[in-house]
C-alpha cells in the first residue's frame, strides 16, 4: 500500500506551495504579526497573543486528536514544563532568550519520544486516563522541586528584558515569536498530514488494528507525534512565562488550558488545518466577552463545557465539518 | 513498629472506601465501556451533599446516606440521558468528551456558587483505642458501611432480576436484547447505579477529611488506580484494590511527604496498565 501511495503524497508534498491554503495560512501570519504592530495597539496585541497561544496548542494537540484519534487531556504538559526550563535556564546559568528557548523545546521533545513510546502502549481510553496522570504527577514532582522553587516558584529580574531592548520593546519580540511559532506549528500540522507519515497517523485514527496489519508500525508513529506535536508547545510555554517572568506549578500545570484546547479542537473541526486555527480566534473572543461581562466572568470553563458538549452531540465535524457540507468547494482554499 | 501498623490498619479502613467510588466507576466502564468522567464531580456532589444536608437541614450526618444514595440515582438517570446515551455505540472517544464537558459545566457552576474553600464537616464519634493509638470511628463506621454497601450490591448483580441483567448486558448487549432484555433502561439504571455509588463514597470521603470543591479530581484519579488494579469492570476487583491501595498509602504515609503519594500512584498506574492491562488482583470473572 505506501509503495502505491507514496509517489502521489510526494508529488503533494512538493507542490505545497502552488496550493492556495499555503498562502492562506502565510497571509493569516502576516496578518497577526502585522496589524497590531502598524496600529501600535498594545491591547490588541495582548488579544491576538493568547489567540496564538491557542492556537499553537490547539493545532499541535489536533495531530493526535484529529489524526490518531488519541485524546491528550494533559497537552498542557508540555507548555509548561517548556516554561520552567526556559525560566529555569535564564534565572540561574543565564542563557540568553534564543538558546533557553530552543533548548527547552528540544530537551522537552526528548523527553516525550521515551514517554510517549510508553504510555502510547496504551490504547483509546486508557492512554486519555494516563494524559491526566501525567500532567497532575509532574505537577506533584515540580511542587516538590526544590531547585525549581517548588511551590513558590521562580521568579525573573526585569534585568533579563534588557538584552532584548527594555521591557516595552521584549514585548513585541515575544510577541512575533509566537507569531512565527503559530506559523510553524500551522505548517507543521499540514506537513505531517500530507506525509506518509501523517497518513499512517490517519489510518490508526481509523482502525488501529487494521492499520497495524497493512504494516503501520503504530507505536512508533504515536510516540513520534506525541513527541512532534511537544516541540513548538514547549518553546510557546518558554516565550509564555518569559514574558510574565515568574512561573509556579499551578500556572504551568493548569488543565484549564489543556481543556480549552480540546474544546477548540473539537469547535474548530478536528482533523483539520484551518478548523483548530479559527476555533482558537473565535473561542478567544467569546472567553475575552465571558471575562469582561458581570454575569458570566466566573463561568468560563461552564462555557467551555457546555460549547463541547453541544458539539460532541450535535455537530462532531466542527465549524469546518459544517463549512465543507455547507460548500464542499471550501476544501481547495481551507485544508 | 505499632505506630506503622496502625497506620497500615486505617490505610486500609479509608482504602475500602476508595474501593466504593471505584466500584461505581467500573460498573459503568463494565456495562458499557464509558470512562465516566464525571465520576469526580459526583464523588463531590455526595460531599456537599453531606455539608449541605447536616449544616443547613441539621440533619445528623449518617442519615444524609439514604439522601445521597438515592440523589445520586436520580443524578446519574438525568447525566445518563444527557450526556451517554446518545454516545453508546460511537467511538469511545466521543463519550469521554461528552462526560468531560459536563464535568467541567458542573465544577463549574460549583465552584461559582461555593469556591474553592476548605470544607469540614464535623463528625463526633468514640474512636476506638488499641494500645496508644486511637482508631477514629469515622474510619471504622465507613468501612463498615462500605462493607455493608458492597455486600448488597454483589447480592443485587447476582440474586435480583435486574442485576442478572446488568451483568448478561455486560456480558453481551447484542445477545441480552435479542432474549428480550430492555438494554437501555439496563443501561440507563446501571450509569445510575454507578453514579449513586460515587455519591455515597464521596458523603462517606467527607466525614473522613476535608475537602474543596474541586477534590472530586483526585479521587477520580485515585479511582481509575484502584480499577486498574483490581481488573476492569470488575466490582469485587475495585474493592480489593481499594484496600490495597490505602494499604499502600497507609505503608507510604509515615515515610514521605503525602503530596509525594500521588506521583507513587499515578506511577503504579502506569506500570499496572502497561505490564499487567487485566489488573492486578483480577479475580476471574463468572
Amino acid at each position: 500500500v505506501t509503495a502505491s501511495v507514496s509517489p502521489r503524497i510526494v508529488a503533494q508534498r512538493a507542490s505545497l506551495v502552488r496550493r492556495p491554503f499555503f498562502w492562506v495560512i502565510a497571509l493569516s501570519v502576516a496578518a497577526f504579526a502585522l496589524v497590531p504592530w502598524l496600529s501600535d495597539d498594545v491591547e490588541l496585541r495582548e488579544s491576538l497573543l493568547l489567540a496564538v497561544i491557542y492556537i499553537i496548542l490547539a493545532s499541535n494537540l489536533n495531530v493526535m486528536i484529529g489524526y490518531a484519534g488519541y485524546i491528550n487531556f494533559g497537552s498542557i504538559v508540555f507548555f509548561g514544563l517548556g516554561g520552567y526550563l526556559c525560566v529555569y535556564l535564564m534565572a540561574a546559568p543565564h542563557w540568553p532568550l534564543a538558546a533557553a528557548v530552543l533548548a527547552s523545546g528540544v530537551i522537552v521533545s526528548a523527553l516525550a519520544l521515551p514517554f510517549g513510546l510508553g504510555i502510547l502502549r496504551l490504547r483509546g481510553a486508557y492512554f486519555a486516563l494516563a494524559t491526566i496522570g501525567v500532567n497532575e504527577a509532574v505537577e506533584a514532582f515540580v511542587t516538590n522541586f526544590t531547585p525549581w522553587g517548588g511551590s513558590s516558584g521562580i521568579y525573573l529580574s526585569t534585568e533579563l528584558f534588557k538584552p532584548l531592548g527594555g521591557p516595552m520593546h521584549a514585548l513585541w519580540i515575544i510577541y512575533f515569536l509566537l507569531v512565527a511559532i503559530m506559523g510553524l506549528s500551522l505548517y507543521l500540522s499540514w506537513g505531517i498530514k500530507v506525509s506518509k507519515f501523517g497518513l499512517g497517523l490517519l489510518a490508526i485514527g481509523q482502525n488501529e488494528d487494521a492499520a497495524t496489519v497493512l504494516g503501520v508500525p503504530a507505536p512508533l508513529y504515536k510516540a513520534l507525534a506525541y513527541c512532534a506535536t511537544a516541540f513548538l508547545p514547549a518553546m510557546a510555554g518558554g516565550l509564555y512565562f518569559f514574558k510574565g517572568a515568574f512561573i509556579q506549578p499551578t500556572d504551568a500545570f493548569d488543565l484549564t488550558f489543556s481543556t480549552e484546547a480540546i474544546a477548540i479542537v473539537m469547535l474548530g473541526g478536528q482533523g483539520t488545518i484551518a478548523g483548530p486555527a479559527i476555533g482558537a480566534f473565535f473561542y478567544e473572543q467569546l472567553r475575552g466577552w465571558l471575562l469582561t461581562s458581570d454575569t458570566f466572568s466566573n463561568f468560563q470553563l461552564v462555557a467551555a463545557g457546555a460549547l463541547l458538549l453541544v458539539i460532541v452531540l450535535f455537530l462532531p465535524g466542527g465549524l469546518m465539518g459544517w463549512l465543507y457540507g455547507r460548500w464542499p468547494l471550501l476544501r481547495r482554499y481551507l485544508e | 513498629m505499632f505506630g506503622i501498623f496502625a497506620s497500615i490498619i486505617d490505610g486500609v479502613l479509608v482504602g475500602s472506601v476508595y474501593g466504593l467510588a471505584a466500584m461505581g466507576l467500573t460498573l459503568i466502564w463494565g456495562v458499557m465501556d464509558v470512562v465516566n468522567l464525571t465520576h469526580g464531580s459526583m464523588i463531590v456532589a455526595g460531599m456537599f451533599g453531606l455539608y449541605l444536608l447536616t449544616d443547613n437541614l441539621g440533619l445528623p450526618p449518617y442519615a444524609t446516606l439514604p439522601v445521597v444514595l438515592v440523589g445520586g440515582f436520580f443524578a446519574g438517570l438525568a447525566l445518563y440521558w444527557i450526556a451517554v446515551h446518545r454516545m453508546i455505540g460511537r467511538p469511545p472517544l466521543m463519550s469521554l468528551l461528552s462526560t468531560f464537558s459536563i464535568n467541567l459545566v458542573l465544577i463549574g457552576l460549583g465552584t461559582a456558587v461555593w469556591g474553592t474553600v476548605l470544607f469540614n464537616v464535623q463528625v463526633d464519634l468514640p474512636g476506638f483505642s488499641l494500645g496508644r493509638y486511637t482508631f477514629p470511628g469515622t474510619h471504622l463506621l465507613a468501612a463498615a458501611l462500605t462493607a455493608t454497601l458492597a455486600l448488597c450490591l454483589y447480592a443485587f448483580l447476582h440474586k435480583t432480576r435486574l442485576g442478572k441483567a446488568i451483568r448478561a448486558v455486560a456480558g453481551n448487549r447484542g445477545a441480552a436484547e435479542l432474549v428480550g432484555i430492555p438494554t437501555t433502561r439496563v443501561l440507563s439504571f446501571a450509569f445510575a447505579l454507578g453514579a449513586s455509588l460515587a455519591g455515597v463514597s464521596g458523603m462517606l470521603i467527607a466525614t473522613l477529611f476535608p475537602f474543596t470543591l474541586l477534590s472530586g479530581d483526585a479521587y477520580q484519579l485515585k479511582s481509575f488506580v484502584v480499577i486498574v488494579l483490581g481488573g476492569l469492570g470488575n466490582p469485587a476487583g475495585a474493592l480489593v484494590g481499594g484496600i490495597a491501595l490505602g494499604l499502600l498509602e497507609g505503608i507510604l504515609t509515615p515515610f514521605m511527604p503525602v503530596n509525594w503519594t500521588l506521583v507513587i500512584e499515578f506511577a503504579l498506574f502506569v506500570v499496572v496498565l502497561i505490564a499487567r492491562p487485566t489488573g492486578i488482583f483480577a479475580l476471574r470473572r463468572s
